[in-house]
């Protein structure tokens, strides 16, 4: 076992340990969403016409959504009724001008990422890890730039790809998830603030594990990031975000767009750890965590994996999905969302095949605890023309007591008789004999928890880089501290 | 090692020992026989720690210290194992890694070495054929989809791995057929040392003629009715319990 009860029960102290709030003077737009708000916001950005000419048609097909009242429904979360001008859409820390090395940062937001434990310190280069830092809607630095540059690659801020290459921009922005696509989708390519870009070229298998780390820190505000990655032919990047927030009592909204292309041969691994500020015990406070992620196979044999551990958010609706477009084109979605106390989770993922012998694989590892409400919903669409499509679903759930509750909402759609579909589902209970059980051969009810749960998850988190993978387990297992018992 | 005094424990408020004197020296194997619903798993409950079950009063000294007031766990490294009369399965997670994971914390209590995946897979290897069960079992998850002879096996490699001081086994051999009894048995003995101590609970004699034991008592409606020595066993073979069932004044004292 990696952690004793000591350490265990001095962490489950803190209910939630990245609560902290960083002092720092944050340059902020007025309350409020309307037209001046955004071009506030892309003036602030200095952004070329096209980008604000998109966010106004984004604005205003977002307008006709709030008036016809089609926030979605579907859905198996409740909240009440969010008051959109009430958020504060842009809050950035006052900086210098333009950051040319992290000493240039301010060492107050430095050490908030130190102790979050993001490595953006270089000498974490042996880690393998590149790092781009997302600080309420700003990117604030990103390591090992240099190194990448070397081998083509491009990982920046949005904010600076718009002004070094808006041509890249431009061709790919809205491509996979357009900003009619939904809602939120059209909410976030109104006023979305930053988030990370990322280009691979041709034949380049990118050196380093790209990392983004976003934090809420500001109250009242909304984060509404916005990610790109194109990888093209024969290319190869594996990239990892994870995020925090401060508690605060009020609600706050982070309503992001992914979007991935992937073109012949090329394969993108994409990994999210989710520790947005869950809420206190009754449900108060707590990051609405809707988000749009979608990645588009669109050549030949290239490859799309998501893995997602979902263990924060008052509320989490994502459906991180895959356009199999290519030929011979795989798409991969492994999942574990945790929900204890009142957190409700609606998340799943759709694989539309449209090519042929298109492949997709779907591991969904659900966990609930307290009284936590996980529901998987997932799609799969095979179309006319995606002759030997195969697809493999399992969707499993994992109970810790007996006052939380889990669901599985499968939906298929075939349209081609020669696809080939596998479902599997199991639910299991951890519950008091399976506990005594472990404590019987000598384990600390912490530890056969731990045990229990990687077991369970361990299909998921073999699919995440290492020290991702360990921090995971980590998170899962603060999670669960007094779950049972 | 073991001695319980006038052990009075009960579940949800209805009492279910009512009294129980044993007591347990190193190298004795004991078999605490009597019919179904006397409480014999309660009684092995009760001494393993098990959470709902409520000592109303009495004692139980174990090498000196009161193992009532020991958690589960930490009965659990002091050497005190529980057989299962029905082992349970824990989804997902592979017995080599659960009885590593068990064997370690055993190990560090004890301020002794804890054995990487490669060194426990050497001792593991051994064991599995002290007690002659499958090694593919190992790399299935804990209990899950066994039958319940490898279930019962199952139990028996456990306690090869864990070595325990106080081996309480409850009905170990509860739906094997002859063969599988024997090679629990044999599993059974091959773990007895001068050092060790075994309570076997069982309802039927037939145990007993493979693992013979030291001392037997006749557990009826929650007290120990008579106890002697392996011929005992053979007595209720062929008288049944029906002769202790009636209501009884005192328990008798159980041998010192
Ligand atoms: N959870 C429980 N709640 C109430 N009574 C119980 C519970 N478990 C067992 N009992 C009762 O306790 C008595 C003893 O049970 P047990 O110790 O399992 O007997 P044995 O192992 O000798 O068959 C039985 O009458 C049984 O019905
Ligand atoms: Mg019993």
């Amino acid at each position: 076992m990696t952690t004793t009860n000591t350490e265990l029960n001095s962490i489950a102290a803190q209910e939630y340990r990245y609560g902290f709030v960083t002092d720092i003077e944050a340059d902020v737009a007025p309350k409020g969403l309307n037209e001046d708000t955004i071009r506030w916001i892309s003036a602030k950005k200095n952004e070329p016409q096209f980008m604000l000419d998109w966010r106004l048609k984004a604005f205003r097909h977002w307008e006709t959504l709030v008036e016809a009242d089609s926030t979605p429904t579907w859905a198996n979360v409740s909240y009440p009724p969010i008051d959109y001008q009430d958020i504060i859409y842009y809050s950035a820390p006052k900086a210098k001008e333009k950051l040319e090395s992290l000493d240039e940062v301010d060492p107050e937001l430095l050490r908030t990422y130190e102790k979050l434990g993001i490595p953006l310190d270089e000498q974490k280069r042996l880690a393998g890890v590149a790092v781009d830092a997302i600080f309420d809607s700003v990117s604030i630095a990103t390591t090992f730039r240099e190194e990448l540059s070397k081998h083509g690659i491009i990982f920046c801020s949005f904010s600076e790809a718009l002004q070094e290459r808006p041509d890249l921009i431009r061709k790919h922005l809205g491509s996979v998830v357009p900003y009619s696509d939904n809602f939120y989708a059209a909410l976030n390519a109104a006023v979305f603030s930053d988030g990370s870009f990322c280009y691979i070229p041709k034949g380049v298998r990118c050196p380093l594990e790209l990392t983004t780390y976003f934090r809420i820190n500001t109250a009242e505000t909304g984060q509404f990031e916005r990610t790109l990655i194109i990888a093209e032919e024969g290319s190869y990047v594996s990239y990892l975000e994870g995020c925090s927030a401060p508690m605060r009592d009020e609600n706050q909204l982070h309503a992001a767009v992914v979007e991935l292309i992937a073109h012949d041969n090329a394969e993108i691994k994409y990994s999210t750890i989710q520790n947005w500020y869950p809420g206190d015990r009754d449900g108060r406070g707590g990051i609405y965590n809707f988000v749009t992620k979608r990645g588009k196979c669109q050549g030949k044999n290239s490859k799309i994996s998501w893995t997602q551990v979902e263990t924060g958010s008052a509320i989490t609706w994502k459906y991180p999905s895959v356009i199999l477009q290519g030929d011979d084109s795989i798409g991969e979605f492994y999942s574990v969302a945790l929900t204890k106390g009142r957190q409700q989770a609606d998340t799943g993922t759709k694989m539309i095949h449209v090519g042929r012998n298109t492949r997709s694989r779907i591991i969904s590892k659900g966990i609930s605890g307290g009284r936590g409400n996980n529901t998987y919903r997932g799609l799969v669409r095979v179309m006319p023309k995606a002759d030997n499509a195969r697809n493999f679903t399992q969707c499993d759930s994992l109970l810790i007591g007996d006052q939380c509750g889990a669901h599985t909402t499968p939906y298929v759609e075939v349209r081609n008789n020669t696809a080939h579909l596998e479902h599997e589902a199991y639910t299991s209970r951890v519950d008091e004999d399976m506990l005594f059980y472990c404590n019987q051969r000598g384990l600390s009810t912490e530890d056969a928890q731990s045990l229990i749960i990687n077991g369970f998850c361990k299909e998921v988190f073999r699919k995440l880089p290492f020290e991702f993978a360990v921090e995971a387990t980590r998170l899962l297992d603060l999670n669960l501290e007094g779950t049972v018992g | 090692m073991l001695e319980i005094r006038d052990l009075h424990a009960s579940i949800d408020g209805v009492n279910i020992l009512k009294g129980v004197n044993l007591r347990i020296n190193a190298g004795e194997t004991h078999a605490v026989m009597g019919p179904n619903g006397s409480g014999k798993s309660t009684l092995a409950f009760v001494l393993a720690g098990k959470p709902g079950y409520a000592v109303t009063s009495g004692q139980v000294t174990y090498d000196g210290v009161d193992l009532l007031g020991l958690a589960p766990e930490e009965r659990a490294r002091a050497g005190v194992f529980l057989s299962f009369q029905h082992p349970v399965e824990v989804p997902g997670v592979r017995l080599d890694q659960f009885l590593r994971a068990g064997f370690n914390a055993l190990q560090k209590s004890r301020g002794a070495a804890e054995l990487d995946p490669l060194k426990f897979d050497r001792l593991l290897r051994q064991r599995v054929k002290t007690v002659n069960v499958d090694p593919a079992m190992t790399k299935r998850a804990v209990n899950e989809g066994f039958s319940g002879g490898e279930k019962k096996r199952n139990e028996m490699l456990q306690m090869a791995v864990l070595e325990p001081k106080l081996a309480i086994l409850d009905e170990p051999d509860s739906g094997l057929d002859v063969d599988a009894l024997r090679t629990v048995a044999q599993g059974i003995n091959g773990l007895r040392t001068t050092e060790n101590a075994l309570l076997l609970v069982t309802h039927y004699q037939r145990i007993l003629n493979h693992v013979v034991p030291d001392f037997v008592h006749v557990l009826v409606n929650g007290r120990i009715v008579k106890s002697g020595g392996k011929e005992l066993a053979l007595e209720i073979e062929s008288e049944g319990y029906d002769k202790y069932e009636q209501p009884r004044g005192e328990a008798l004292p159980s041998p010192a």
